[in-house]
């Protein structure tokens, strides 16, 4: 099985978003949210520092 | 001030749940009577560490290498009853040579790391610490 760099990107931050919300808050709603949230920021995340890698090292 | 109520979650052996969960992910919270988080613990963390598996991902050993070598074992180990099942099978024994086999091994012990959160959190949901 082959993983391109932002697919396991897509991958990890799922999992991760998952197993922290379910863990972190109580109610199913309050974790499907905060699950979103972790998921958005990992991305996010991501990208920037991708970009800043480039732009520090064209 | 009103005085908390010794729950059936307070009795019992205390860290049953933290165990169980360790040795397979997501059952320390059907220890708890939480079926569905149980559920979607299992599948995601073992979905994350087969996943490193299938991507010829490398699965440590116990060694006095250097000290990430010695973490990402501790990491892997988290996995439980995953990892060591996968270590009978023969699973892991790889040299990473390619970029997706180093994703692999990263997924294996992250998901190790992970399964460590959720025994914690089906603990403190077994001693009433949260609900």
């Amino acid at each position: 099985m082959l993983l391109s760099h932002f697919n396991a990107v897509l991958l990890f931050a799922t999992f991760a978003s998952i197993v922290f919300g379910i863990t972190q808050r109580s109610t199913p709603k309050a974790m499907l949210r905060y699950g979103l949230y972790c998921w958005g920021w990992f991305v996010i995340s991501v990208i920037v520092a991708a970009w800043v890698m480039h732009w520090i090292n064209p | 001030m009103p005085v908390k109520a010794q729950t059936s979650e307070q009795q019992g052996f205390a860290y049953g749940a933290l165990l169980l969960g360790w040795l397979i992910p997501g059952a320390g919270h059907f220890l708890t009577g939480r079926w569905i988080r149980g559920l979607i613990l299992f599948c995601s963390i073992t979905a994350m560490f087969a996943i490193g598996l299938a991507a010829n991902g490398h699965l440590y050993a116990p060694n006095t290498r250097n000290l990430i070598e010695m973490l990402a074992f501790f990491g892997d180990l988290g996995a439980g009853g995953l990892f060591i099942v996968a270590k009978l099978l023969g699973f892991g024994n790889t040299v990473v040579t390619i970029v997706s086999a180093d994703y692999g091994t990263i997924f294996a012990v992250v998901a190790g790391l992970l399964n460590i959160v959720a025994a914690v959190d089906a603990h403190s949901l077994r001693i009433g610490r949260k609900s």
